[in-house]
Parts: structure tokens; sequence; C-alpha cells
């Protein structure tokens, strides 16, 4: 051990002790879920929807049923219990809508529509392939503005405006702080534009996946790299039918995740397989899988109109949120609920007013990654930030100081600040990288606000 | 479609190997004689998670139908545990914090102990050009690059790390 | 045509912990017969390194060596309940519940300890070396295997202790958006310098500098490992990683690593981090948490220095060099 890890006897927080399983990752020796041989194990692909939007007349599996070395193979009816994902109507915040093997309707290119379980992938993946279903073809929307026009396709019959309707009915997850109406009024300036930031992969280089192990004791073990064992195996036994006693997660060491490992998608299908086969299955993404079927980041549009007084304090500001979700919502509301929350940023604004809409298309659905509904809002924010200055003629160090939130300042979700640091942030920042703020700006403090 | 015999050494120890169409030299690694070093990012020539040593050259097993290889000797991570024989970059890897999750870092390590016997002497470039082909989405690379830079100091200092 | 240099700013902060709370986390830590403190949870480490961090909060909560501490994690029969690696959640959450379960485990370990030196658990002290005296008197002491074993064979007690951290649930009000949506917040400022090149659209990012603010580190070594990857995947997101790269056309979508256009190697710039600890009333040992954030000050810094190089108002990402000739294009127009 270099001198550089050695740690201080006695003391553990704080030190830089070496990542745990270190020795063991340059060996190529810690285990993840599919290290673990188990024998006697099928494997799964799924037969996929190859239109973005269609009323499914026909599901035909004879001939994948006959396929060389296929052992069983899965449609809707073969879901025993809810055939829709739940994860969310269990919270009481949404219906569950997501089949998690295609009903009556696809609703965007790749959903699933059959599983095909072999003796070897490569006879599932041919299995899979002679699957046929016939389609009814519907017009298709792929971003928000088509998906808000006026007698635009419709995706769900329960959100008749191809938007989520949040409790209450909201259209958009809400922020109403103070009077903005009023303060833009009183501004002397009025700033606005919009920002987009397109899908993106998370990535991770271990694709998801799962082996489920049926047992003699009526249990079944589930090998697997979910970023969440507990939700997994309720979610996992709901959508089977069986109680969540029945199943034992085995995970806790995954190869990256970045938000591409909390989807829940993978597990209940290997889960309801391994059933109806009677044997081990194993369900991996493909890399392409990867790219082109799990979730991916939502493309946002983020709108954000600020009044600004000519001494650089932010009066009032505006932010209306679109979350491009997809064709089905999966967990976007959370991103909606905590987008709206992080807004008007860390900047203290005395009228704000916020709504993130989650508008449904016929794209590959959306959900979270490396910052989930924060990222977007920083990254608008941020830029807004600079336009501000640009407008004003001014440094944007000095912006950002007198606007940054103090600790006592009442935030849009009408709680004190009471743990500030970006003040003390942006001066480290200002001296690593060579930046001199005037005095008054070095003498700021998150503690209190000073002058301004 | 016939099955064909194929002779390989694998770290040394002789396999024979019945080799059907296409069947990728990483299948064969992973499933048949239980690699689990190899790993499977994408099965598409792109991540460098599966990278072994084909006569003593870095290779992608993905990419290599074992029907090719009559006669090759091949090196996993395995192998170059046993002989110790990457001990040194290892070493440095794990003095640099160069792996996070792991799961790319048997290709990495495969990567670099290819790049040292070439040339132990590499600069900073021929570290990155080296390491091109192999993704990580943990480290952001700085770390493996200066664990590699290290191992090479090391190397030519005495050779066993001192 | 030239190559132009900018630079660009921004600060975040983040807020720590599952929205809207309800997010319980347990871990439930007991003393084996062989000398070791075995830590039981159902969280998931992704590389991050939770394994590293929850012990090192479990031996300073518990007072013994590090190298005796076993995280035992990924198992949902024998790990209690864990709401999943996410959110920037687990160092808080995890690391709040193994405090819990160590303080009890330790206490119980006093008790034992304190019957065999025939003196009150109050006047106990352990040295993290693996010893436990009294408070001022070093040389009256027993160490801690001993005191295990002794639990174990002469006094039948159990040394072990459980621990469940959970936040109330606190929904967003429909109306005003009324809520407690965070545990703690964590902050980011970021300056980022950058070459462009006005012929091919390229972005060269030259420096990336920040200053973070993210409680008390467990694990500084760790700590700056996010970052540094964090700096990387931002540069991708920022210039060139999509799947849509025709939004809202779903054409021309990658299949594969050579066609998703992550940052190679070699566009990898220099990193420069410090860190402030303000350390949180609420977290672990002051712990807030870092892995979520660490893209997000980078993204809008890279993206406000190329404005600032080109005189321009990209605010889309990624800033592809099409992006970027395109509006140099229409800026040449816009001149004439």
């Amino acid at each position: 051990m270099s001198e550089k890890h050695k740690i201080e006897a006695g003391h553990a927080v704080g030190q830089p002790v070496t990542l745990r399983e270190l020795e063991s990752h340059v060996k190529g020796q810690t285990v993840y879920y599919e290290d673990v041989k188990v024998p006697r194990m099928l494997h799964l692909k799924v037969h996929r929807s190859s239109v973005a939007h269609a009323r499914i007349l026909d599901i035909d599996t004879s001939r994948a049923e006959q396929s060389d070395g296929v052992v069983s193979v899965l449609t809707y009816r073969d879901v025993p219990a809810t055939k829709v994902w739940t994860h969310f109507e269990a919270v009481g915040i949404a219906p569950g809508a997501e089949p998690i093997l295609a009903l009556d309707k696809v609703r965007w290119k790749g959903e699933p529509i059959v599983a095909v379980v072999a003796e070897s992938l490569k006879q599932a993946e041919d299995g899979a392939a002679k699957v046929k279903v016939t389609y009814e073809k519907l017009a298709s929307v792929f971003d928000v503005d088509a998906a808000l026009a006026p007698g635009a396709p419709n995706l769900f019959d329960c959100w008749p405006d191809n938007h989520y309707l949040f409790p209450d009915d909201h259209a958009a997850a809400q922020i109403r702080f103070g009077d903005a109406e009023k303060a833009f009024a009183e501004a002397d300036h009025i700033v606005e534009h919009v920002y987009n930031t397109r899908p993106i992969e998370q990535a991770p280089i271990e694709t998801a996946g799962c082996v489920a192990v049926p047992g003699s004791d009526g249990r079944f073990t589930l090998y697997t790299n979910s970023q969440s064992l507990s939700n997994t195996r309720n979610n996992a036994a709901e959508i089977a039918g069986i109680s969540p006693a029945r199943l034992h997660l085995i995970g806790g060491t995954a190869g990256g995740g970045f938000g591409g490992k909390v989807d829940m998608a993978i597990e209940p299908m290997a889960l309801l397989a391994a059933m109806k086969s009677k044997r081990p299955v194993k369900y991996r993404f493909t890399r392409e899988d990867e790219m082109t079927v799990s979730s991916t980041r939502a493309a946002w549009r983020v709108s954000i109109k600020d009044g600004v007084m000519q001494d650089g304090r932010i009066v009032a500001r505006y932010v209306t949120t679109h979350q491009d979700v997809g064709a089905y919502l999966r967990n976007s509301i959370y991103g909606a609920f905590k987008h709206a929350s992080h807004m008007p940023g860390p900047y203290t604004v005395p009228n704000v007013s916020a709504d993130v809409f989650c508008v449904f298309t016929n794209r590959t659905p959306s959900a979270a990654m490396r910052g989930f509904g924060v990222m977007p809002a920083s990254f608008a924010i941020e830029m807004q930030m600079d336009r501000i200055a640009k407008a004003l003629r001014m440094d944007p160090w000095q912006l950002r100081l007198k606007n940054a939130f103090r600790n006592g300042d009442m935030k849009a979700h009408r709680r004190e600040v009471w743990d500030a640091a970006l003040v003390e942030t942006i001066q480290a920042t200002a001296r690593l990288s060579g930046k001199d703020l005037p005095e008054d700006y070095k003498q700021m403090s998150s503690q209190k606000r000073l002058g301004s | 479609m016939t099955a064909k015999l194929v002779q390989l050494t694998v770290n040394g120890r002789e396999e024979h190997i019945a080799a059907d169409g296409l069947i990728s030299l990483q299948q064969v690694l992973r499933e048949k004689l239980d690699y689990n070093t190899v790993k499977d990012g994408c099965t598409q020539g792109g991540c460098g998670a599966c990278s072994v040593l084909v006569d003593g050259e870095l290779a992608l097993a993905c990419l290599l139908p074992v029907s090719r290889l009559e006669g090759a000797e091949i090196t996993t991570l395995e192998g170059l545990n046993e002989s110790n024989s990457a001990g040194v970059i290892q070493e440095s890897f794990v003095e640099h914090s160069a792996a996070q999750c792991g799961f790319c870092t048997s290709g990495m390590i495969i990567s670099a102990k290819a790049l040292l016997d070439e040339n132990p002497t590499p600069s900073r470039d021929d570290i990155m050009e080296a390491i091109s082909g192999n993704l990580c989405r943990c480290t952001g690379y700085l770390p493996i690059i200066e664990a590699v830079q290290s191992a090479a100091g090391k190397l030519a200092k005495g050779g066993d790390g001192e | 045509m030239a190559k132009k240099r900018g630079t660009g700013m921004a600060a975040v902060s983040y807020p720590i912990g599952m929205h809207l709370g309800g997010d319980p986390t347990g871990a439930l830590v007991h003393a084996t017969s062989g000398g070791n403190f075995v830590v039981a949870m159902s969280s998931v480490d992704l590389g991050q390194g939770l394994k590293t961090v929850m012990a090192q909060i479990a031996a300073e909560a518990l007072g013994v060596p590090l190298d005796t501490v076993i995280i035992d994690t990924g198992d949902t029969d024998t790990g209690p309940h864990c709401s999943g690696t996410g959110a920037s959640r687990t160092t808080h959450r995890a690391g709040n519940a193994v405090i819990a379960a160590a303080k009890e485990a330790r206490s119980a370990m006093l008790d034992v300890a304190a019957e065999m030196l025939e003196v009150s658990a109050a006047d106990l002290e352990t040295d993290g070396k693996g010893n436990i005296h009294v408070a001022g008197v070093e040389e009256k002491s027993v160490s801690v295997a001993e005191t295990v074993q002794a639990g174990t064979f002469q006094f039948g007690k159990t040394i072990a202790g459980r621990g469940l951290f959970l936040v109330p649930k606190s929904p967003q009000d429909p109306e005003t958006g009324e809520s407690d949506p965070h545990s703690t917040q964590a902050h980011a400022c970021t300056v980022a310098e950058v070459e462009v090149d006005t012929e091919s659209g390229e972005v060269e990012v030259l420096s990336l500098k920040s200053a973070y603010e993210i409680g008390r580190q467990i694990n500084p070594e760790l700590v700056k490992g996010q970052i540094v990857g964090g700096a990387w995947m931002a540069i991708g997101h920022t210039l060139c990683e999509t799947t849509a790269p025709y939004y809202p056309t779903t054409e021309h979508a990658p299949l594969d690593f050579l066609n998703y256009g992550m940052t190679g190697v070699a566009e990898m710039p220099e990193v420069e981090c410090e860190l402030l600890e303000f350390p949180s009333p609420s977290g672990p040992f002051g712990a807030k948490g870092v892995g979520e954030m660490v893209a997000n000050s980078p993204i809008p810094a890279i993206v406000n220095a190329i404005n600032n190089a080109l005189d321009l108002d990209i605010s889309d990402i990624p800033v592809t060099p099409e992006v970027i000739l395109r509006a140099l294009d229409a800026q040449a127009a816009g001149a004439d």
C-alpha cells in the first residue's frame, strides 16, 4: 500500500481509504451477476414492436414455438396478475399504463410484445424473429410541440391531452411563490430564453441483466445488477402475482449504473419466464438494446423568463418546462417534481412560478440519469445567468454572488435555507482560476447578506 | 453446420474446442472455459472489455471466430494473474484509484500490458493511444493514464515495482 | 479561420436524498466469534464506493479497526430494506442507518467489556485499534476480540445493533409546490476554458477548475474519483452524446459505441478541484453526497465558454461541430 493510502489508525472517516474492491477489480476477480454460473440456464429474447404507434390486430407465435431450442413463449396472456407496471400506482400518484408485454396497442418502436425463451441465446433470437405481429398503424408524434398540438394523435385514453395529470388534475408540477406578475411589472429588464437537451444513454459498460432461478422450496433467486434491490423485489412479485416473500434478490455489485439500472424492467420478465419454463432464465440487454430500447434521459425543454433590476437582483422567475418523457411515464414524474422543487436554483428570488409538464410522445420511454431532473434545471439556469449578465453588462461572477442564496432566505418551496455554501464555493473557484473579485464580493458570506 | 475441432493454448493449457460456425473467442473463454475476466460489454468490438492477448498481441475476443485461431496462444487476465506478470501494473492501478465499477478493468490491464511489453517507455500520447479502444464510463481516464505511466516508471527502474 | 479561446463558469446546488422522502434504508451490525463486525445491507455499489464508505462509517462509529469491518450487501434475505442507489442518497441514508446500528452494537460491546473490567460502561473508550480501555487509564483495558469472545462464551450476550433511517414523506402541494424536498444541499462551481476551431467546429476543453462543497468528505479519494469522472461525462454530454442526433426525427440513432459519441481519452483535460467542507447536521459525520451532481456545473460552464469564445448564443446541448458551424454561418449572415 502506497503512502497516499495509509490511514491514520483509529480514525476511518475522512481518510483516503482505497476502494474496497480495487484489488479484486485489477485481477478481474470481482463477481458481477453474470459471473455466477447456473446450471441448465435458458436465455430470453424479446420480440419488439417494429412501428412507433399501432393497434395490434394479431400476434402469431406459432412459428416461434416450433423453432429449434425454444422452450416457452410468453405474451400478455402469461402475465398472471396486473398486466401493467404499477410501481407508481402503489404510491398513489399514477395509474399503471405501461404493459409488461403489449396488450392491444404499441406506442413506441421497440415496445416488448413477446418473450421467447430457448436453450441458447441464438435460438431465442431466432425464435423471436419468427413472431409475426399484424399492426394497424396509427399516426405518431415525436416531440412536445407535435404532441401538444390541437388534434394530435393521442397515446392514452386516460390522458387525453398527451400530458400527465398531476394530483388535483394539474397539468404540471407547480411552484407558486410570491407574486411574479407584479414583480415583472416593476422589473427594470425582462430576460427570457429557451434551453434544450437531447436524449442520452446512461451507458454503463455492464448492460442491465438478471438471472432468475426457481428453487425447490417454491422461492425464486434473482441474481441482478439492479440499482434498487428491495423495490425491484416488490415490483417483480406484484407483476408475477406472488408474495415478495417468495423472492430472494442477490446483487449489490454492478458494473456502473448512472440511472440505467433503476427501471426494474429486466427482473419481472426473467421471473415470469422462469416460472413458465420451470428452469433458470437469463435476460440481459445487449448493447444495441441499451442504445435503442432501454430508457434514455428525456429531451428537456426549459423556458425561463426573468424580471431583473438594474443592479442585478433577480426579482421574478417564470419557468415552463416540457419533459419529453417518451411513450410511457416510468419515473418521469419524480424527475418533474425534483426539477420543479429545484427552481429557481441556488438563488434567492422572491417571486417564482414554475410549471413542469410530462409530455407523451412515440419515442423510447425516458427515465432517470445521473442528476435526474436537476441537471436540465442547472443547465438552463446557468445559461440564463450568463444571458442576464450580458444583458446588464455585469460580471457573471458578481451576478451569481449577488443572487446566491444565504442561510435564512426563503426558498420557493417554502423552506428556509439553512446549509448554504454557494457563495464560498464561487469564491473558492475564483481563487482557483485566478479570477479577481472586488473586495466587497470577497467579503460576502452564506451566513448573512451584506450590502447588495 | 458442422463443428470444426480447433486446438488452442489458453493460459498455457491446451484446449480442444468444437467451433460451431462463428462462435467467438469471447463465448468460448467466458461460457465454455469459465474465464470470467473476459467481460461482455457490447459484443460489437466497441468497448474493449473482452480484451485478451492472442500470440502476445492485443485482440478483442468478441470479434474473433474461434475457427480461425487454430494453434493460437491465448492469454487472459487469469493467465497474467497466475504468472504475476501484470503485478506492477495492477499495483499501480490500485495506487492511483484507476477503477471504480471495475467492469472495464480486466480489459484495461490487458491493454496496458500489451503496450508496456511492446514499448517500455511510453509517452502520455502512447498510453492514450493504447487504451483508446477500452471504454471506461466511471473514472474519466486520468487515473488510468497516471497508473500506466507509474507502472512504466517502476518497470524501468527495476522490474518488480521497487 | 482560427482557433478561438473562451472561458465560462457555472454554479450549482444539488438536493441530497430521495426527493419527497419516504425512502427507508436499514443496516444490521453484528460481531462474529471470529473477530469481525459484519454490516448486513441491501444497498448497491455501482462502483462509487458504497462498500468502502459504509465500512469507514461503521468502523468509526463502532470504534474498531477498519479491516475488521465486513460489508455484506446486496442480499434481500439477509440485509434490511434499501430504497436503492440514486439521488445521491446512499451515503446520507445508508450512512445514518449504519451509524445507528453501530452505536447499538458498540453499546452492547462496552457493556460486556464493563463486566470484564468491573467498571461502568460509561467510563470506557475505544482506541480504534482494537482495544477498549477505561478513560484516562490506558493500562486498564481489554481487546475488542477478547470482548466479543467473552460476550459469546462467558456472558451469553449478543454484540449487535439495528439501524433504520427514514426521512418522513413530504408530498409536494399540488398548487404551491410547498414541500420539504431534500435533506441537505451540496454545492459546486466550475470554470471551463475552451478552444474552438472555427473551421472544423471542434471544441477542445482545455481545463475544468471546480470547487465543491459536499459536507464532510468520508473518503476524499473516492470524492475526487466522482468529480474527475463526472467532468469527463460532462464533456461528452456537452459536445457529442445523444441517442437522437437529429431530434425530433428518430433517424440515425446509434446502435453501438462506435456511433454513440462519448468523449475519447485524448479529449480529457486536466481537472482541478478544491473541496470545502461545511459539515451537514443531517448527514453521517456531516457528509452530504456527491455522485449525482458532478456533471451539472461543468456542462453549462463549457457552453458558456463556447459562447464566450465565439460571441454566440448557443443554448442547446449537445454542441456538436455541426451546431457550431451552423451558428457561425448564421452569425456571419447576420453581420452582412
